[in-house]
């Protein structure tokens, strides 16, 4: 329950997260001023660390859309797209992100985001990024670079999807990004970058773990979404990345000793009933309300499969400086989406067993054919398998006509009157 | 034969679901079949392996969806529900194995589905490589060969060289008469009737390459005799089609609103590649040529602006098409969203264009015609929309 108010609960790492992404939004807006350049990438298969190896910026238009969604732009640049001729049919995001880039490419932070020099389409889980950066290509006309991963249609990585990806990295990625920052490919700043998101994603793992005591001292859906994932997407391979997530891991385990639960917009949630598992993106028009739906049924989130949609540690994965390329192809290859259906109910099912969770929810995007096709028999597979009840919402990810709020409400108040009533 | 005797024939296979064709050349042939979805497949090898390539490209309007609706939420396309519609009702059986081609999302998962769904069955999903230099052929071959071991394993023969390059001949030879087809139809597209040119293509899905080849050549031979009168209809292309297919009617429907067809990208996966596959000494090398150098531009396959629309400019010139309709299945992300950028370059062309949407078991024919009929007519009053 919320024993304080939101206003006097901010930690260090909230504070401290906010001034990150300010710095970064602020360093874009001036980014041609002072001749850096500026690569557009998804967050899906991210390659930050080679990014950053040439000293260049990256831009995740992903990001760029839900915090568009969250401070309730999104609504009226999908519009804009649409009266651009863009089909009410397509994905939210690349919608939202046409809308913006149509009304001044006005970033979250008030500053305008510099064209890319560089379309870097890593190409991660989702066809829509295909069709997403070559209609970015028309308006900027600026080169794309393509890293081709492809899916794990029978569930596992193979030694010729390595040496595909590898090879691209090679013959194509990196000679691009040479010529485009002017730069010769520099191997020891790659492997410290490298070796810097190893030791973050130590911590990161850490921290999604504690979501298995009691009370949770995280919300690994909401709170995951909002706290722990967006610094590693953005930053991950960075000093102030790793010092953040030093930081979030001491507040956590403070609230572990003390028996707290996660702070949310109403304060600390510590009287926690039940523990639900996530599959699928938030809605980020009303993401504080869809929120408070949760806390206020006193439901928890201890594990989230859209929060590892920027990459999958939990199962062992760590980029490895000693591998460089190699580890990068497996990063990109690993990502949530990039894994076949089958393999994602054994994700979830066994979040479900090592996070004794009460049931698990899933919320469908109306709008995300690579999230949503097959969630249905998702939901039906995974209650066979754990005998626990799955729940089943249908929103939107940035287009506020699709999030509906009592009729959201009214199913969550059913499904947990439902998982109350099977634990009598 | 009569043209009205092949057509009869072909809509027969359309109609039979249950795919007693499949079941009749599995027997006579004493072989296997694998099925396909809509495009790309490297039918050739599946031939190479003595087994036959069905492509199953959804229900269309005859299939009642009731199970497949337990599967897909109403926001996306129909395709995948009246597929796994039919698999649940037993309707694909016959099937030794499935394949899935990398060109969504939806398709994608599909392939996941099928796997729990049928776990008895041979699923594969075919990624394509979207990098065609050396690297993306070098693991298309691969991914190619490994398919071939597949196969072997499901007939227990060797799929040799020779097999493979005598399959690539006949489906070669298959081509060719696709084209004269097509060529023909835009020579004479009063001769040809659109719904009869879909039909026969339709039947390029079940019928042995060799059956389907001399279909072709039949029709043609026939259809050059059929009086029919020629009609003040624009010249149009189709396009957006590629895989969930509209229904048969909603295509006779665009004819009649004063519409020549003269290129299409409906049952594409029977003419995805723009000539001949090269017979190289490695015929692989040949099928990784097929679709690394030959294959139509499709919204599945990556495109840098500098390349975007110039297939569809081909098209045109080669069609001397006088506009061109877009039509997508509703929640298609990869045709939506190609959508607006092919427009982008027609209006720049000052092609006319227009555009709607449809799903396999579409009831809105009446006002898909009225607007196809205007810009029918616009384009012969004004020259352009
Ligand atoms: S379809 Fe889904 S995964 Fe793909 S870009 Fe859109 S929101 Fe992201
Ligand atoms: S109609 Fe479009 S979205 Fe649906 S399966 Fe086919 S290509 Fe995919």
């Amino acid at each position: 329950m919320q024993n304080q108010p939101a206003a006097t609960l901010k930690e260090d790492s909230m504070v401290l997260q906010k001034k990150m992404l300010a710095d970064h939004y602020h360093k874009l807006s001036q980014a041609k001023e002072f001749g850096k350049k500026v690569v557009y990438t998804f967050v899906p298969g991210n390659l930050n660390e080679l990014i950053w190896a040439f000293d260049m910026l990256p831009v995740h238009p992903e990001i760029n859309a839900l915090q568009a969604g969250m401070r309730k732009k999104s609504g009226n640049y999908v519009l804009e797209a649409e009266k651009h001729g863009h089909s009410e049919d397509v994905c939210t995001y690349v919608k939202c992100d046409i809308g913006m880039l149509k009304q001044g490419n006005i970033g979250p932070t008030g500053e305008k985001l510099p064209p890319p020099d560089l379309l870097l389409l890593s190409y991660t889980g989702c066809f829509t990024f295909l069709k997403w950066f070559e209609l970015l290509q028309q308006e900027y006309h600026c080169p794309i670079a393509m890293l081709h991963v492809p899916y794990q249609g029978d569930g596992k990585i193979t030694p010729s999807m390595i040496e595909y990806v590898v090879g691209q990295l090679k013959e194509n990625v990196i000679p691009m990004m040479e010529k485009v920052s002017g730069k010769a490919m520099d191997l020891d700043k790659l492997q410290a970058y490298l070796d810097s998101s190893k030791r973050a994603e130590e911590n990161l793992v850490y921290i999604w773990d504690t979501a298995k005591h009691r009370p949770s001292p995280i919300d690994a859906y909401f709170g995951g979404v909002y706290y722990i994932g967006p610094i590693f997407t953005a930053f991950r391979g960075l000093d102030e990345c790793e010092r953040y997530y030093e930081l979030l891991k001491q507040e956590i385990n403070e609230r572990i000793t003390t028996k707290s639960g996660p702070i949310t917009p109403d304060g600390e949630f510590n009287d926690q009933k039940f523990r639900i598992v996530v599959e699928g993106p938030p809605n980020w028009t009303s993401f504080r309300e869809f929120w408070k739906m949760f806390y206020d049924e006193k439901a928890v989130v201890v594990a989230s499969t859209y929060t590892k949609v920027g990459g999958l540690y939990e199962l062992g994965f760590r980029h490895d400086a000693k591998r460089p390329f190699e580890s990068m192809a497996e990063y990109c290859l690993g990502c949530y989406t990039n894994r076949n259906l089958p393999n994602r109910i054994e994700i979830l099912e066994k979040y479900m067993s090592d996070f004794e969770a009460d049931g698990f929810l899933i919320n469908s995007i109306k709008s995300c054919n690579s999230f949503s096709a097959g969630q249905l028999l998702m939901l039906r597979e995974l209650e066979k398998r754990t005998g626990k009840a799955g729940g089943f919402i249908e929103s939107d990810l940035v287009d506020p006509r699709y999030f509906s709020a009592a009729n959201i409400k009214n199913r969550l108040e059913s499904y947990f009157q439902m998982l109350e009533a099977r634990r009598k | 034969m009569d043209v009205s005797l092949i057509i009869q024939q072909c809509e027969n296979l359309l109609h039979d679901l249950s795919l007693s064709y499949v079941k009749e050349w599995k027997d006579k042939n004493n072989s296997q079949a694998i099925g396909y979805m809509p495009v790309y497949i490297p039918r050739e090898l599946v031939c190479a392996g003595g087994m036959l390539p069905v492509g199953i490209i959804g229900g269309g309007d005859e299939v009642e969806v009731i199970r497949g609706d337990a599967y897909f939420q109403s926001y996306i396309c129909r395709i995948p529900r009246s597929t796994i519609e039919l698999g649940l009702l037993g309707n694909l059986d016959c099937l030794d194995g499935f394949l899935f081609p990398a060109i969504c999302d939806v398709i994608r998962n599909l392939s996941g589905m099928w796997k729990i769904t049928f776990p008895q069955k041979y699923v594969k999903y075919i990624d394509f490589p979207q990098n065609f230099s050396n690297i993306g052929r070098e693991y298309y071959k691969k991914e190619l060969l490994l398919l071939k071991t597949d196969f072997e394993n499901i007939t227990h023969k060797k799929i040799t060289s020779k097999d493979l390059s005598q399959a690539i001949c006949l489906y070669n030879e298959n081509i060719k008469w696709i084209q004269k087809l097509y060529d023909f139809r835009s020579e004479k597209p009063h001769l040809v009737l659109t719904y009869e040119l879909y039909l026969l293509m339709r039947a390029s899905l079940i019928l042995d390459v060799r059956e389907h080849t001399q279909l072709i050549k039949d029709y043609l031979h026939s259809v050059e005799n059929e009086k029919r009168p020629l009609r003040d209809y624009v010249r149009v292309i189709v396009t957006g089609a590629f895989c969930e297919q509209p229904p048969l009617a909603l295509i006779r429907a665009l004819e009649s609103s004063g519409c020549y067809i003269v290129d299409d990208d409906w049952v594409l996966g029977s003419k995805y590649y723009t000539q001949d596959i090269p017979l190289l000494s490695d015929p692989i090398d040949s099928l990784v040529s097929a679709y690394c150098d030959f294959a139509v531009s499709t919204a599945s396959r990556f495109e840098e602006s500098k390349n975007k629309g110039h297939y569809l400019m081909k098209q045109i010139k080669k069609y001397k098409a006088e506009g061109v309709i877009f039509a997508a299945p509703s929640f298609c992300d990869p045709a939506l969203l190609e959508r607006p950028m092919l427009q982008d370059i027609l209006t720049k062309n000052k092609i006319p264009h227009t555009a709607f949407k449809y799903a396999e078991n579409t009831g809105q024919i009446q006002v898909i015609k009225e607007e196809t009929g205007t810009f029918a007519d616009s384009i012969k009053l004004w020259g352009e929309t």
